[in-house]
């Protein structure tokens, strides 16, 4: 498990060898994309930011996350 | 054609609305298609955790094709919770950089901090935003915008969502006579007329969400605004006759009036 905080709420995010996902053993830090499927975001318009820094859609599949990461996940609303 | 243009791209409408406030997308369409407007505000905010993850998004109601997407910072009251939120909007509309700063003093007025306003535009604009700035109405802020380089100017009218109308037409005319580039009326528009008003002082265009949104008929409202926009538009353009008190001259010739009982030339 890893803990991050998502939105501002504390989750706790299984690691892809725990949820049977295809990983190098020495690889077990999770990425963003993992993170969205996890969540039901996966394919969603979204924008991440992770620890204050804009993670371009690029970089979704490089294993960045660690514990205690802050995450905000953004989507366009109504509004003026 | 007399287009409106920001920052090089020109529009045919001057009517921009925001896209909040509605009893649900349906509605939001229907809204923004009466007002014909090209340019549609949005707000960016954290994903719902947990919920329903097919639940419909305005971008697949409003795509993205379709429309010039201005991303606002509504709700921040701080220069960097702005920035961070338009870095984010850039990331999530692909690269666009047009978008809205503004940031709030005080949840009770909506009223501009214009302290942080300006530092936010400057780092925005280091950062190739194009900057269109939710001001008050002060000139000297005005120029200092366009200044660090916002490619709109936009003051409000009255407080956001209160439809008090044009409260200080005269600072209006001032900020349009000494700004290069437009001057966008945004706030405090409640109905047409404010809308016809806004554009006959010489604002390049109109940018509300409330007057239509919180309208009894929404989508009648977008219609009139549309209208509204459009007349006032070419009556600054057509140039309005002088006011004066009482005229010497009528419409109607002065001579040639039947002639009555009354006729002293008789």
């Amino acid at each position: 498990m890893i803990q991050l905080i998502v939105n501002g709420q504390p989750q706790r995010i299984p690691l892809p060898q725990e949820t049977g996902m295809a990983s190098k053993p020495d690889h077990q830090i999770l990425n963003i994309t993992q993170l969205l499927e996890h969540m039901g975001l996966h394919g969603k318009r979204i924008a991440v930011e992770r620890n204050g820094e804009i993670v371009p859609r690029s970089k979704f599949d490089q294993p960045m996350l660690a514990d205690g990461d802050r995450l905000e996940i953004v989507v366009a609303v109504g509004g003026g | 054609m007399d287009n409106l243009v920001i920052a090089g791209k020109s529009y045919a409408s001057r009517l921009l609305v925001g896209t909040g406030k509605y009893k649900d997308f349906d509605e939001t369409r229907a809204a923004v298609d009466a007002s014909g407007a090209e340019i549609i505000t949005v707000a960016i905010r954290r994903t719902n955790l947990g919920q329903n993850p097919d639940e419909p998004n305005l971008l697949d109601v409003l795509p993205l094709s379709s429309y010039t997407f201005l991303p606002n910072t509504a709700g921040c009251y701080t220069l960097e919770d702005a920035v961070r939120t338009l870095r984010l909007a850039r990331e999530l509309l692909d690269g666009h950089s047009l978008v809205k700063l503004e940031v709030l003093g005080d949840p009770k007025t909506l009223y501009p901090n214009m302290t942080e306003t300006l530092r936010a535009a400057e780092i925005l604009v280091r950062e190739d935003f194009q900057v269109m700035v939710y001001t008050s109405d002060d000139p000297i802020a005005a120029r200092q915008l366009e200044e660090i380089g916002c490619v709109a100017i936009m003051p409000l009218a009255s407080l956001i969502g209160s439809g008090m109308g044009i409260l200080n037409p005269w600072n209006l005319q001032i900020i349009i006579e000494n700004a290069a580039v437009p001057v966008i009326v945004d706030a405090g528009v409640g109905t047409a007329s404010d809308a016809a008003i806004a554009m006959e002082l010489g604002c390049d265009g109109v940018l509300m969400n409330t007057a239509i949104a919180a309208a009894r008929n929404p989508v009648l409202m977008a219609s009139a605004m549309k209208k509204a926009v459009e007349a006032g538009r070419e009556a600054y353009l057509a140039g309005r006759m002088p006011k004066k008190i009482y005229s010497a001259s009528p419409s109607s010739p002065v001579s040639g009036v039947i002639a009555s009982s009354k006729d002293k030339s008789v």
